[in-house]
């Protein structure tokens, strides 16, 4: 590994000098000078350099400095300067790993007048809050952001860093990963640290969920992960928690952007084609009437899924055929269909039964339903479903 | 307008099933197919080039057979394939196939726009489009339902995100990730299928683009799969009978953790 | 069985096979049911070069012939037949035109029926005149340089919803068989409306109506041919296009009687799938085999129209259609019997191929006058030997 500059290309334009996180760079005679002392070899003013006249040779299979990594940092995503309550799953899981690994935890925030939201990370778990507030960052933008946590990475150096797999965590990690040339994996369901050579263990599906992989990232930091909203449990708020808050300053020249948001639009979902729907709340003859439907899209809405029909309630005329499920009615594979007021007779089984999960409601325990569901509660439907609803709601926070 | 394509070809996963007796998954007589998303990002190269006028090139990183994947974008609309293909590729991860495939498109030169799927239906983490774009330090839209416009030289398109979209402008040359939202492939037409079965397919090996032999493949690859295993099969219901306050709680404990 | 298909006609199969289960199946019981034009459908053949399939390239077509023509029917009619009329009937309506027109006709006509622009229709029934043609009425009298055409025609397929006609009409009464001529009619002409659109037992997804002829003047450059020669156009037109209602019941055949199987398989009564029971299984045998032979009957009749030979043809296509059209009727009602209760329910789609079915054995020349044909042109050949 060696860093150089290029005397004959350098015209001392002091840009490097205003990207370097740790001050190792210098004018001399119109030239850039560097430190060697200083210099991590993180690669920031090669970015920055609009002359190449910077020649870094990195090993890029391997990160330098590997062992001088420390800390979990959690991307603390905010939208109108709330928090998104993934990021407290995040922490929670943080904490667990940090107790493993005797690290510290700590939060990158980055936005505009959210400086106040900083206490509140530490309360759910951070030992400290790196927080950027200025304008330049009040919405989201994939090269501003980007290139805030990458000078903060590489400045701080954490050996983790997690992030949700929200819209934007998925675009910003991205591409953060590949500026700092390190490991990242999409959609983590689990995380965990090796008991041995303590690397952080992030499990995922693969093939459409068909099988699950282990991956590690061993010569590389930081570990990058990105993980789903809900896959972990929320960390507490813990008032008494203390931490410290470090407001750092990104160089403007950073924050400019290719990109310009001109305008944001906020809109209900439609309908939506029960064959694509991740989720479907169907009913049967058992509801007894097309009011009782009522209910049951309650608890679609609160589950964030599609209502769907068997050909009997189609045939009473209390819904709409495109909402049949069943041999001549649509077939359907959600990832979970609940079954209401369903007897289950095989005409409709075909229809539904390679769902990846089936919950059946019926009053009648020998329901054939009952032989394909994963759940099965044997009860009144009108006063199991409400009940979901309520529950559903209280447990998902909707 | 330049545009470029890039498309993976994935087992079909919903043909892929996992074999009872030694928990694996059976890859034989499962199809290769384009992936799902990347349809989409095709079709939305042909269409822009049948609006702006261009030429779309469509690219992919694979091994030979994924020429097929190719002359199926090509039966779409597509004007010329190319197919980045070596030995030294096996194994890359997504820093890895996101290197690669920049390099190809820079040996490329010309490109206003480049598309790509939302994420592969096999690996399922939407880095690679990023990754491109980040290597070939040119801005990118994520989750884009419908380009708008495009002229002197910026794209106005519509980004999806979790509460409806944004509109957003940015300049070429860019990356788009597309989302389904976007169109509906079309079937490709008989003269198109003609043509596909035809077409020369340009071909590239490592040597072909100037590549950093630490970079590629297995070695360029920072993550690497240290086990895989099968997720619990379906377990046998769970029927639960009685009072319904008691039913409900239990049911809902136990399903809340799998809503994502 | 393997037809040995050429790379071409395996891609176009693959090509139909996938616009039928991606759009012409999902929509086939609800344009049953409402009788509307399968517009859409028409969009995306004529998007996928279809239309141009028995078209020379010349004129914007994809260069194949009666094989192609009938591998499409096929395909299309096992999603659903009367959707499938509007892409084959028009090729019923462009054969006259492809047999017997001049270059400027070709030039002026075949071009947006390749591109799917505009269908066709072929009209010579007569309320009066069905198999006996030469009983029909329509006139048309010569008037300088036009055509003065009047009368009715009646059950033509496309009718209203083409663009292009390829009409025959009796241009000298007291001239017996060298009395017709053939006209090319497009819509829009002043003296051609149409009459009621027709509420049938099958096909409802394809229009059938009535064409009126009112002192419709048509310049004689679109008459077909010569005066006189409108019956042997209208012959010929049908010995190559006989093996395509032969393609389009044995896709009407294929698509009950995967259906039934399918049936079979999932239906348990007695504890078992009925799949298993001999009875079952022994209708299944006879239906497959069935099948195979009209395809196989079908394919060659068509190989060898294509392959040039288009003399003495008329026995050979008039088997095609006849045995594929009877197959079809006896598949369908196996079909619906295998559905058993279910069979006979809207709700079920074999009832609908069983109501499809039954128009192959009447139209194009009833399976009736089809073995007066073949008996006709055997009783021929043996008069020569």
């Amino acid at each position: 590994m060696s860093i150089q500059i290029i005397k004959d290309k350098c015209t001392g334009c002091s840009l490097c000098i205003k990207v370097c996180p740790f001050g190792a760079l210098t004018i001399a005679n119109k030239k850039a000078i560097i430190n060697f002392d200083k210099c991590t070899l993180c690669g920031a003013c090669v970015d920055s350099c609009k002359f190449d006249a910077i020649d870094l040779k990195r090993d890029s299979s391997k990160t330098a400095n590997i062992e001088e990594y420390k800390g979990i940092w959690v991307f603390a995503e905010q939208k109108k300067g709330a928090i998104q309550s993934v990021v407290y799953e995040l922490l929670g899981k943080a904490r667990e790993l940090s107790t493993k690994l005797g690290s510290e935890v700590s939060c990158v925030l980055l936005g505009h007048d959210v400086k106040d939201k900083a206490q509140e990370l530490i309360w759910r778990g951070a030992d400290n809050v790196y927080v950027v507030d200025t304008p330049e960052l009040e919405h989201y933008l994939d090269e501003p952001y980007t290139k805030a946590i990458v000078n903060l990475i590489r400045k701080y150096r954490p050996e983790i860093f997690l992030c949700g797999a929200t819209f934007i965590g998925r675009s910003l990690i991205s591409r953060v990963a590949v500026k700092i040339h390190t490991g990242l994996t999409a959609d983590c369901t689990g995380l965990d640290i090796d008991e041995k050579e303590k690397f952080l263990m992030q499990t995922r599906p693969a093939f459409g969920g068909n099988i699950m992989a282990t991956i590690l990232s061993k010569n590389h930091r930081p570990q990058m992960a990105t993980v789903r909203h809900k896959v972990f449990k929320e960390s507490a708020i813990d008032k008494t928690r203390k931490g410290k808050i470090i407001e750092e300053v990104i160089p403007k020249t950073l924050l400019t952007s290719r990109t310009k948001i001109l305008d944001i639009v906020e809109e209900i979902t439609s309908t939506v084609n029960i064959a694509e729907a991740d989720i479907i709340v169907s009913g049967g003859r058992g509801l007894k009437g097309p009011e009782n439907f009522a209910m049951l899209e309650e608890l679609a809405k609160v589950l964030g899924g599609a209502v769907g029909s068997s050909r009997a309630a189609v045939d009473a005329g209390w819904m709409p055929y495109s909402h049949q499920v069943g041999q001549t009615g649509k077939t359907v594979c959600p990832k979970l269909y609940i079954a209401c007021g369903i007897s289950g007779q095989i005409q409709h089984l075909v229809g539904m039964q390679s769902s990846k999960m089936i919950l059946a409601i019926n009053q009648d325990p020998h329901a054939p339903i009952f032989t394909v569901a994963n759940y099965g509660i044997v009860g009144d439907v009108f006063q199991v479903v409400p009940l979901l609803t309520k529950k559903f709601k209280a447990a998902l926070n909707r | 307008m330049n545009i470029i394509v890039c498309i993976k070809q994935v087992p079909d996963t919903t043909q892929v099933r996992i074999d009872p007796v030694t928990n694996t998954l059976i890859r034989e007589g499962v199809q290769s197919i384009i992936n799902p998303f990347d349809m989409y990002a095709i079709e939305e190269g042909v269409r822009l080039k049948e609006k702006y006028g261009g030429k779309t090139t469509v690219i992919t990183m694979g091994p030979p057979q994924a020429e097929a994947a190719l002359r199926e974008a090509i039966s779409m609309g597509c004007d010329e394939g190319c197919l980045i293909s070596d030995r030294a590729f096996a194994g890359s991860d997504t820093l890895a196939s996101g290197y690669t495939l920049a390099m190809a498109i820079r040996k490329i030169k010309d490109y206003d726009i480049i598309l790509c799927g939302k994420q592969a239906s096999d690996g399922d983490t939407a880095q690679v489009g990023p990754g491109i774009a980040t290597q070939l330090d040119i801005p990118q839209v994520t989750y884009v339902k419908k380009i708008e416009d495009v002229k002197d030289n910026q794209a106005t398109v519509e980004r999806m995100t979790e509460e409806g979209f944004e509109i957003v402008k940015t300049s070429l040359p860019c990356l788009f990730t597309v989302v389904k939202e976007i169109n509906e492939p079309r079937i490709p037409s008989l003269k198109g299928r003609m043509k596909a079965k035809k077409a020369e397919i340009i071909s590239w090996k490592a040597i072909d683009l100037d590549l950093e032999e630490d970079k590629l493949g297995l070695k360029g690859s920072p993550t690497w799969v240290s086990k895989i295993f099968t997720p619990p099969p379906r377990p046998k219901g769970q029927i639960m009978e009685g009072d319904p306050e008691e039913t409900t709680t239990q049911l809902v404990e136990a399903l809340k953790n799998r809503l994502i | 069985m393997d037809y040995l298909l050429t790379e071409e006609q395996v891609m176009l199969r693959d090509l139909c096979r996938q616009i039928t289960d991606e759009k012409i199946m999902p929509i086939a019981a609800q344009l049953d049911k409402t009788e509307e034009f399968p517009w859409e459908v028409v969009k995306v053949m004529a998007d996928s070069d279809i239309f141009g399939v028995f078209i020379e390239e010349k004129y914007g077509g994809m260069g194949g012939g009666l094989l192609e023509l009938c591998i499409a029917t096929e395909e299309f009619s096992r999603g659903c037949a009367g959707i499938a009329l509007a892409f084959s009937a028009t090729a019923l309506g462009t054969d006259p035109i492809i047999l017997f027109g001049n270059e400027e006709q070709k030039e002026k006509y075949l071009p947006s029926i390749a591109s799917g622009k505009k269908l066709a229709a072929f009209a010579i029934t007569e309320p009066a005149a069905g198999s006996d043609a030469s009983a029909m009425q329509t006139t048309a009298k010569k008037d300088g340089d036009h055509y003065i055409l009047n009368g009715t025609k009646h059950f033509i397929t496309n009718g209203g919803e083409a663009e292009t006609y390829t009409v025959v009409a009796m241009t000298s009464k007291d001239r017996g068989a060298r009395g017709a001529s053939v006209f090319i009619v497009e819509k829009g002409t002043p003296g051609f409306t149409f009459g009621k659109k027709e509420d049938k037992l099958g096909i409802r997804g394809s229009a059938t109506r009535e064409l009126i002829f009112t002192d419709c003047r048509i310049p004689k450059e679109n008459m077909l041919g010569k005066e006189g020669q409108g019956f042997l156009i209208a012959m010929k037109t049908f010995d190559m296009s006989r093996p395509g209602i032969g393609a389009q019941a044995l896709g009407i055949a294929q698509g009950a009687f995967e259906a039934a199987v399918k049936y079979a398989k999932e239906r348990k009564q007695f504890g078992k799938s009925i799949s298993s029971f001999q009875g079952i299984q022994f209708m299944l045998a006879d239906m497959a085999t069935q099948i195979e032979a009209a395809r196989a009957l079908i394919y060659a009749s068509a190989r060898q129209i294509d392959a040039g030979r288009t003399k003495n043809i008329s026995k050979d296509s008039s088997m095609a259609k006849l045995f594929a059209s009877d197959m079809a009727m006896k598949v369908t009602t196996d079909a619906v019997q295998i559905f058993g209760g279910y069979g006979y329910m809207k709700e079920y789609p074999v009832e609908k191929y069983m109501r499809d079915a039954k128009i192959t054995q009447i139209y194009e020349g009833t399976n009736q006058i089809q073995r007066n044909i073949i008996a006709l042109n055997l009783v021929k050949e043996t008069a020569k030997s």
